[in-house]
């Protein structure tokens, strides 16, 4: 085989993507008062839950820095950690296939599914292929797959995107959830309630009936470890559990970050990720897997290791710390603008602070609208305060604003206000001469003031300051003037 | 000791008097307050906003101006324009290939001091009444800016100095660590989901009583101020400086 540089690496594809820019899809979304009343409730819920249990911990902080080590390592190390995990995975009987994207990710699986004969599939809640797209191009190949969590059973059955990556149907509260199971589910009781234990009952009947028949399953995992070539799958429900037993087949979608050096990394993790994510001390089911075995479990075990971008965002060496994310959704919790927005808003299958990151990072910052995603955060820093493998996602943002605004000045011909008032401030506030110049010029401020001593309305962008801020008047003098007069003439 | 202010240009250029009020205070504590008259600002808006090329310049002059034998400490009337100093200057120079810069930012940001850090962990001030005469003689709420509290870790810094002000009630104000929507330029790209953030932030100080929500961070409460003007509100928004330079003889109105 020849080696060619081909420089950067490929952009990922699937849903990826900010089809619109964020301000306005968030002023769609904030204009949705239902969906803002359930996801406040639902967030605020949580984040007590998760200061609660992570309070608990005396070695909290100890243990994020842990998980921050143990994933730097991982990443600095990934070539080496994958082929293992391929070694290891084989010789117990699993079989390993690679894929670049989304649509060869696509591909293989649809392969293995059609190779079974087989035309439905049951899911365990996966990220890996919400993101490439899997259900969607199945379904095009005649191919049914059922989604067995509960969320995304929700989300699925209502024909709807999820809004979070742990909690899918976020957006939904239970009457709209009972509503969508009495339209959807054929054998329904009639009369079903809100309550939310009647509501489980449902799915749980609904569902039974996929698993004991099902043939296939497929999973995304929560990690990966190279040294024994065990997958893990971290769930709430039991139904992922069902999905990865039953059936005679069990194929997993994993993005290639997650493997874990070791068996004793999971030490670190397995107290990270439930306390971060749904504010328990531990999941009810972990799952561990290790190849296939002849009188136990699935016969035909593969994994496809799914590359789609991932590559990339680890060549920026100041966003790569992103692929470090456990997918624990903490900081979406957590974060102001994703409580308001939802996560419909930021388009791709990674909503809130890590999406703002990752969707860029893996598709490169000029495909579609994912140039606006980084400027969606007012970099308050309760994401960074959350995650529990302390990614820096506040920086992260703004070294992403740079790239989008270093892109854009390839591409603009004509400066953009934005450009232009930086341009401005860049000389106006490099030097102590030039602002104090300006400074002059603050009286003249004053007569923008209405008699009130306020400034109601600004020109151009400016405009969006005061839909709903006042500026006070300028005062008449500056402090630097204040002080040559005051302690300079003494 | 030789203290250099740095003012911010927000300060410097809308709220003279709290450079005013901090200078008062520190000079109350008989330190020598000095003004570098090369400064102009942390270039924070530059960099948060992506224009890393446009930012140099201002954090170059910012360095250039603090970068000297001339002081002991510096301190600045601002939580975020601190943790731009000591964060973001070291990280926008290595971006930008300039190791030189980098290592004189961080020798920069090492002296450079957020109020409430100096006066709580260089200059020992515990008790703000006894110890610097303050006094004000109203109801207030405290928002802890989000740059002071998460970069800077300053934990209730701020607030305890604000308690023990004479005469002072402190409601306690509710999801106080909630940001108040500002980020920069946020407030103008994403003006709608700013405008919400800012909505909630003022029902929760409306639902205190208090007649004024204090801070540490004037852009924050330029922002929050700004709304509540806008909205007719009540309460008035004040800096830390302000209320800590009060006194009985020349108390701080609203
Ligand atoms: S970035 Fe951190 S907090 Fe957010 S989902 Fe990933 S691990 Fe959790």
């Amino acid at each position: 085989m020849t080696q060619v540089f081909l420089g950067m690496p490929a952009p990922g594809h699937g849903n990826l993507f900010e089809e619109e820019p964020f301000p306005q899809a968030a002023h769609r979304e904030l204009g949705n008062t239902q969906m803002r009343k359930n996801l406040r409730h639902a967030t605020h819920t949580i984040r007590d839950k998760r200061l609660k249990v992570v309070g608990e911990l005396p070695d909290w902080e100890q243990l994020r820095d842990a998980g921050a080590a143990i994933k730097n390592n991982a990443m600095a190390n990934l070539e080496e950690l994958l082929l293992q995990f391929e070694k290891n995975f084989i010789a117990r009987g699993g079989i390993v296939h690679w894929a670049r994207d989304a649509s060869e990710a696509n591909k293989i699986v649809t392969q293995l599914v059609k190779d079974t004969g087989s035309t439905e599939v049951v899911k365990v809640k996966s990220m890996a292929t919400q993101e490439i797209g899997l259900n969607e191009h199945l379904e095009t190949e005649g191919i049914s797959a059922f989604e067995t969590d509960l969320a995304e059973l929700i989300v699925q059955l209502g024909h709807d995107k999820p809004s979070h990556i742990l909690v899918p149907a976020i957006h939904k509260n239970r009457t709209q959830v009972r509503d969508i199971f009495l339209q959807e589910m054929p054998e329904v009781d009639p009369n079903l309630t809100d309550d939310p234990s009647k509501l489980a009952d449902a799915a749980r009947t609904h569902l039974r009936k996929k698993f004991l028949a099902a043939k296939v399953a497929i999973s995304g995992a929560n990690f990966a470890l190279a040294d024994t070539g065990t997958l893990g799958v971290v769930e709430s429900e039991g139904n992922g559990r069902m999905c990865l037993t039953l059936p005679e087949t069990l194929i997993t979608v994993m993005g290639i970050e997650k493997v874990l050096p070791q068996w004793e990394d999971l030490e670190v993790f397995m107290q990270l990720l439930p306390r971060s994510s749904t504010g328990e001390r531990m999941n009810p089911y972990t799952s561990l897997w290790t190849g296939a075995s002849a009188d136990d479990g699935p016969r035909n075990v593969h994994i496809v290791l799914l590359d789609n971008g991932r590559t990339r965002a680890l060549s920026d060496r100041f966003g790569r710390t992103a692929l470090n994310c456990i997918r624990c959704s903490a900081c979406m919790n957590v974060c102001p603008v994703y409580e308001r927005t939802g996560g419909h808003a930021y388009g791709s299958t990674y909503p809130g602070p890590i999406g703002a990151i990752l969707s860029p990072l893996m598709t490169g910052i000029e495909a579609e609208d994912n140039g606006s995603l980084p400027y969606a955060s007012s970099l308050c820093g309760a994401c960074y305060d959350a995650c529990p493998v302390k990614i820096n996602i506040p920086e992260i943002l703004v070294h992403l604003r740079g790239e989008d605004v270093d892109t854009k000045r390839e591409t603009h011909k004509i400066p953009t206000q934005m450009d232009l008032l930086m341009k401005g401030g860049s000389w106006a506030l490099g030097k102590g001469k030039n602002i104090g110049l300006l400074e002059k010029a603050l009286p003249l401020g004053r007569l923008m003031a209405g008699k009130d001593k306020k400034i109601k309305k600004l020109p151009g962008i400016a405009a969006g300051w005061t839909q709903s801020r006042d500026i006070p008047a300028p005062p008449n003098k500056s402090f630097r003037d204040w002080w040559s007069d005051q302690k300079e003439s003494k | 000791m030789r203290i250099a202010l740095f003012a911010t240009c927000i300060v410097d250029a809308m709220y003279p008097e709290t450079a005013k009020s901090t200078v008062k205070i520190l000079e109350r504590l008989g330190h020598e307050v000095v003004f570098p008259k090369a400064q102009a600002c942390c270039g924070q808006m530059h960099i948060n906003s992506g224009y890393m090329p446009e930012a140099l310049p201002v954090v170059e002059n910012h360095i250039n101006a603090f970068d000297t034998d001339d002081y002991d400490v510096a301190v600045a009337p601002s939580g975020s324009c601190v943790a731009s100093v000591k964060h973001q200057h070291p990280i926008l120079a290595e971006r930008l290939g300039k190791p030189e810069l980098k290592e004189r930012a961080i020798a920069v940001g090492k002296r450079t001091y957020e109020l409430s850090q100096l006066l709580v962990d260089v200059l020992g001030i515990t008790n703000a009444a006894e110890q610097l005469g303050s006094y004000f003689p109203d109801t207030i709420t405290y928002h802890p800016s989000c740059h002071g509290m998460r970069s800077l870790k300053l934990g209730d810094r701020q607030l305890d100095l604000l308690k023990t002000v004479g005469g002072i009630t402190v409601e306690e104000l509710p999801e106080a660590d909630q940001c108040c929507g500002f980020g920069g330029t946020f407030s103008i790209k994403n003006a709608d989901v700013s405008s919400a953030m800012l909505e909630d932030k003022m029902k929760n100080i409306c639902s205190t009583g208090a007649s004024a929500c204090a801070g540490g961070d004037a852009s924050c409460l330029m922002h929050i101020g700004g709304g509540l003007s806008r909205t007719g509100a009540k309460p008035k928004t004040l800096h830390l400086a302000d209320i800590l330079a009060s006194t009985m003889e020349e108390t701080v109105t609203l």
